[in-house]
């Protein structure tokens, strides 16, 4: 990620602000989230274990899936990170699905920051199952360069991005947008997700870049058991995801980018609960090498429903 | 501090913006007037007739699997209960999966209808479960007795309901909750 816009101003001032802010948000979601899950029902998911590819499922229409997930990743040059980030899952539609991620980061010896936000929009293309499954992916986010949660990998962005330390990295914050198609078709119970991506900081000096996220996956077993199990085989998905960089449009190709491989597997408890476990490892020099990524999260139905009836509606 | 105060406002505004767009888009008022939900009923069903021939007439492989009706449904009470209830009778957003138009469909039909979904009418693809585990959801819904009042008529549009099938629905004990 590189550095191309700085907040004037943003001094320690702003820093206390930022603090103040990611306060405020703890204690909110702090509040909130424990009340969601006292009024609304917990569901069932059936997630799929990556971490950084989409496949062309959508969140069930009223459903809120609230997760949180870590990545711990070594630095050379620098200070090995824990990047983590909460991300609201909602299902408007059984065709579009919208999601907040809120980031933040600790780095050892330095510092733990907030470090944005993103907001992400996925809309379904076709109605039906196809040969091959379409989804518009559009994304808008607020993020800093001390951003280290490395959701997706694109353009250039090389590990030593991330040795900036917080105090310089966090004063210059990016605004982006961010397209991907995700394509997608699940056949004998294995499916097989790719998606091309295309970044533009609204900068307007910057370039387009350019990244992919590639993944397959498949159940443990492909039919249920007859009773409620939390280690039946059919509630283990493991997979395997490939994710790197393809330059910009000054510089497209493999040249100075970083690739990552990660095995993934997710754990879908019969209670709603979904855990997930991903160590991905850097294929070249310029890529960390270990992300160890893992995370946990719950369905809760009904949603839609609560919120309308604190407006009034029935 | 201008950064600070856009960034504010920015978070702010997506919030609004999220929260305003999950009441405008949810499901119109409870309305428990016939006409209501015979509508819904209709346009539900009204799906089947899209479903093409060689789907309809492809045979289901778990019809005789003893442990189908009861994984069937532990799938259903996981996956599906939320909208169509915890007894399949339906609910403000989804119909009734007892009524005779579902039972009198061929199990390739409603494999179909789960496999692809309904998805401008709310009901998400399920292709995400394993085809055995769809079958296994089919299997369970071809199980179910006749809505919850009617009578049993004793003739050949009664759905066949298999030991297993009352023995699942009655028993508290393996509700999910």
């Amino acid at each position: 990620m590189e550095t191309t816009q700085s907040v004037p101003g943003a001094g320690d001032g702003a820093s206390a602000i930022c603090v103040i802010v990611a306060s405020w948000l703890r204690a909110l979601l702090s509040c909130i989230l424990p009340l969601v899950a006292v009024l609304i029902l917990p569901a069932c998911a059936q997630e799929s274990p990556y971490i950084v590819t989409y496949d062309h499922y959508l969140e069930e229409p009223g459903n809120l899936e609230v997760e949180y997930f870590s990545t711990y990743g070594t630095q050379r040059g620098g200070n090995n990170f824990h990047a983590y980030w909460i991300e609201l899952e909602y299902g408007v539609k059984a065709w579009y699905t919208t999601e907040f991620y809120l980031d933040g980061q600790s780095t050892f010896g330095e510092s733990t920051i907030f470090t944005g936000f993103r907001w992400e929009n996925r809309v379904r293309l076709l109605d039906r199952e196809h040969w091959i499954n379409p989804v518009l992916y559009v994304e808008y986010e607020q993020i800093s360069d001390a951003d280290k949660i490395i959701k997706e990998v694109e353009g250039h962005d090389v590990e030593s991005d991330q040795a900036t330390p917080n105090a310089i990295a966090r004063q210059t914050v990016n605004h982006e947008l961010e397209f991907k198609l995700l394509l997608s078709k699940t056949f004998k119970g294995w499916n097989v997700a790719v998606n091309p991506l295309v970044t533009k900081n609204l900068s307007p000096s910057e370039p387009w870049e350019f990244g992919y996220a590639i993944g397959t996956s498949r159940p443990l077993a492909l039919k249920a058991s007859p009773r409620q199990c939390n280690f039946c085989p059919e509630n283990f998905i493991a997979g395997v995801e490939m994710y790197g960089g393809l330059g910009d449009t000054q510089d497209f190709g493999l040249h100075e980018t970083s690739q990552y491989l990660a095995p993934a597997l997710a754990w879908n408890l019969p209670s709603g609960w979904t855990l997930r476990v991903s160590p991905g490892f850097g294929l070249n020099d310029n890529s960390h090498r270990l992300l160890m990524r893992w995370g946990v999260s719950r369905e809760f139905s009904g949603f839609g429903d609560l919120v309308r009836g604190l407006f009034g509606g029935h | 501090m201008k950064g600070i105060a856009w960034r504010l406002v920015s978070v702010v505004s997506l919030v609004v913006g999220i929260v305003t767009l999950a009441v405008r888009a949810a499901p119109a008022p409870r309305d428990n007037s016939d006409t209501t939900h015979d509508h819904l009923h209709h346009h539900h069903f009204a799906e089947f007739a899209k479903v093409p021939e060689k789907a309809k007439a492809r045979l289901n492989p778990l019809e005789n699997d003893p442990d189908a009706v009861a994984a069937g449904r532990k799938l259903f009470l996981q996956h599906c209960a939320e909208c169509h209830g915890n007894t399949a009778e339906g609910g403000r957003k989804a119909p009734n999966l007892r009524a005779e138009e579902v039972q009198d469909a061929t199990p390739g039909t409603l494999f179909w209808i789960l496999t692809n979904g309904v998805v401008r009418r709310g009901m998400p693809v399920w292709s995400k479960l394993p085809e055995p585990e769809r079958w296994q959801i089919v299997t369970f819904i071809k199980s179910l007795p006749p809505p919850t009042g009617s009578a049993v008529k004793g003739d050949s549009s009664t759905p066949h309901l298999t030991p297993e099938a009352t023995v699942y629905l009655t028993d508290e004990s393996v509700q999910m909750d």
